[in-house]
């Protein structure tokens, strides 16, 4: 009692930035291994397909990927929110699809203003995530079996209201600029630097906190370091995406604007997981639902939350695909989804529940998206698309199941 | 002697036509641990679960520190400072120590977890009851051994500035090592003015640390004794019903 005030328990913040590095290395072989598996992943794709086809690191496919990837993260992203909890939304594709019918059809034949249309199409969207949540969280329904019976019927309903093999042009010029348009050079280094900036910021913010608090702080090295490694790293990106990657004769250069858009949805999201309640008791509803009810937690509540948050981002990732290919059509979405979750689970977001980050989610989708481009690239037959995507995701599925069997949980799913 | 913490009259519980517990009556002190036993089906959980607001009683008194009181749900119960430590844990293996010790209750600050607040808290909490086998309050509850965790949910209840602690078999899947450690912080809850209720069906363990046993036996409390004044047999026969105590309570 005597040395109350003088807490002797470590904290894990303590030590050089050997004795961190050395703890990490320890987390690692303890099967805590988040994304590595997807970086070492990324760095292999890319010398591979570097080696096998010349187009693979030019300007243009460089930025490319990147674009594609953007559609194929905030679906995963999307998806993280209900996988956390151990469930699945095997919807989430057709859900945008439902959305964008919706906003084409306001758009189309009763000219509504594009942005109120965007607006009833997310709206849409909110609407049947809470259904699902509502069959999930209040009846009890598995998620698979109620996303399963939506996946099948919005198929219908994107028919009915698209019409048999309807496509519609889009022929508004903004939700085209999302994927189509650059911004300019200037634009880029500036979206570097403030993400540079407000991961310092942060960074100092906690120490300051933990400082207060008269808490050991992690030597400040570690985040100079991770500063650096953004600077550098996205510097690289934008310096690519900055020079002219045209092969006609007007110039195409700067960063694509759906770049900034996913940026700043992935911060935001990754704040929400990670600061605020609602996150904390997501993870605690992903870990051990029975321990959050004993704790006061509303878990049917959270529940519906993240089935809705899913939705919405889903459809986020449905006007980034209207808007790569132009139009919208009745079958948007079929596909898609089965890829997102390849790409959370590639990315180390654990199926069982409790485990994973927006951010892990994707790296994933870059890994998924480089598959798919590389192997297009080499006009490999789609076939072995699917069966290399297929692979990976058993792959993956099974580091998952061997990791949770290393850090001691069971793998039997509560 | 001083206020009881606790004090039931004449409880009464029924499920259907099954009647569990018949007109029960029984004490806890502040500084006290009072062993709860019993057979099995004796309904010591269903007693537990009364005083916790999760199935609340049919009829009967509930006194909280001489005053009457209704239990009706966990949220009333917690209020007043009773905490359970249930059999199964009831902590999320994904999350760290500090985490697990303020789940449902996180401190804020402009709306963000305040991690810092909550890391020192914990870390004084852990520290008030001598705890010092784990290595980081940041570790995950997923690497923790049965005792550590054991550990981590009774020093959780002491967070919650608990008057009353309800522990739910505390030691029945432990070793020896970590049933002494267990014991040793019921104590030290005990020794710091918290009224503690310990179910257990092992006597060793009982005469170790409590000092008042209340016997259930199929739904009457047949005794309620002072440790220092019985002994094991005694005890056992209570629990078999081969004895009964006259005018107890
Ligand atoms: N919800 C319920 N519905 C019907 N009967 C119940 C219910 N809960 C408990 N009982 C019955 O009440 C009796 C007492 O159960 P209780 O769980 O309180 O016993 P216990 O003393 O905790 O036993 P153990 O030592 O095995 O944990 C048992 O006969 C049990 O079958
Ligand atoms: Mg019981």
């Amino acid at each position: 009692m005597s040395n109350a005030n003088q807490p002797s328990l470590a904290s894990g913040h303590e030590g050089t930035l050997r004795d961190q590095f050395s703890a990490y290395i320890s987390r690692l072989k303890n099967g805590e291994m988040g994304s590595l598996p997807a970086v070492g992943a990324v760095l292999v794709l890319t010398g591979l397909f570097a080696m096998l086809s010349p187009v693979f690191l030019s300007r243009i496919n460089f930025t490319n990927l990147f674009v594609q990837a953007a559609e194929l993260t905030m679906l995963a992203s999307a998806l993280v929110f209900v996988i956390l909890l151990a469930e699945i939304d095997l919807a989430a594709g057709v859900t945008a699809g439902v959305a964008m019918a919706v906003f084409i059809v306001l758009v189309k034949f009763l000219a509504l203003n594009w942005i109120l249309a965007l607006i009833a199409g997310f709206i849409v969207g909110l609407a049947i995530g809470w259904v699902i949540g509502f069959f999930v969280a209040k009846i009890g329904v598995p998620s698979f079996v109620v996303t399963l019976a939506f996946f099948l019927g919005f198929q219908g309903m994107q028919l009915i209201l698209l019409g048999e093999g309807g496509v519609y042009r889009i022929e508004v010029p903004e939700v085209i600029a999302i994927m189509n348009n650059n911004m300019p050079d200037w634009a880029g280094w500036a979206l570097i630097i403030v993400m540079a900036v407000t991961m310092f910021a942060l960074g100092v913010w906690d120490r300051a906190r933990r400082a207060k608090y008269s808490l050991v702080n992690k030597p400040f090295s570690i985040l100079i370091i991770r500063t650096f490694a953004l600077l550098i790293l996205g510097g690289l990106a934008v310096l690519i995406m900055n020079q002219n990657r045209s092969q006609g004769s007007i110039p195409i250069e700067g960063v694509p604007i759906v770049i900034p858009i996913t940026v700043v949805i992935l911060f935001i999201c990754t704040f929400v997981l990670e600061r605020t309640k609602f996150g904390r008791h997501l993870y605690a509803v992903g870990g051990n639902p029975e321990a959050a009810r004993r704790a006061g937690i509303k878990v049917a509540r959270i529940r519906i939350f993240a089935f809705m948050i899913c939705a919405f981002l889903a459809v986020v990732s449905g006007i980034f695909h209207a808007s790569r290919i132009g139009n919208v059509d009745g079958s948007a979405g079929h596909t898609i989804v089965l890829s997102g979750v390849a790409a959370a689970v590639v990315g180390g977001v654990s199926l069982f529940g409790g485990r994973g980050k927006v951010l892990n989610a994707s790296i994933g989708a870059l890994v998924i998206t480089m598959i798919d481009n590389g192997l297009g690239l080499l006009q490999m037959p789609a076939g072995v698309n699917f069966l290399v995507e297929g692979g990976v995701l058993l792959l993956a599925a099974t580091i998952d199941a061997l990791a949770r069997l290393r850090t001691g949980g069971s793998i039997v799913r509560k | 002697m001083s206020v009881p913490a606790i004090e039931l009259s004449a409880v009464l519980k029924s499920f259907g036509p099954v009647d569990v517990l018949k007109g029960v009556n029984f004490k806890a002190y502040p500084g006290k641990v009072t062993a709860l036993v019993g057979d099995n089906g004796a309904g010591k959980s269903t007693l537990i679960k009364g005083l916790s607001g999760v199935q609340p009683y049919d009829s009967g008194v509930v006194r909280f520190f001489g005053e009457e009181v209704n239990l009706h749900t966990p949220r009333e119960a917690s209020a007043y400072g009773i905490e359970v430590v249930y059999q199964d844990l009831a902590l999320c293996e994904n999350l760290d120590i500090v985490q697990n010790m303020f789940l449902g209750r996180e401190e804020l600050l402009q709306g963000t977890l305040n991690e810092a607040d909550m890391e020192l808290q914990a870390t004084k909490a852990l520290a008030s009851l001598s705890v010092k086998t784990v290595k980081s309050v940041r570790q995950k509850v997923s690497s923790l051994s049965g005792g550590q965790r054991q550990t981590v949910a009774i020093a959780r209840s002491v967070l919650r500035d608990a008057k009353v602690v309800i522990l739910d078999e505390p030691t029945a899947a432990l070793g020896v090592a970590q049933t002494e450690q267990v014991l040793n912080l019921v104590r030290r809850l005990a020794d710091a003015g918290i009224a503690v209720v310990m179910i257990s069906h092992n006597l060793s363990d009982v005469f170790k640390v409590c000092d008042d046993i209340a016997v259930l036996y199929l739904g009457r409390m047949v005794a309620q004794l002072k440790t220092s004044e019985t002994n094991h047999s005694d005890v056992v026969a209570y629990i078999t019903g081969t004895k009964t105590q006259d005018g107890t309570n």
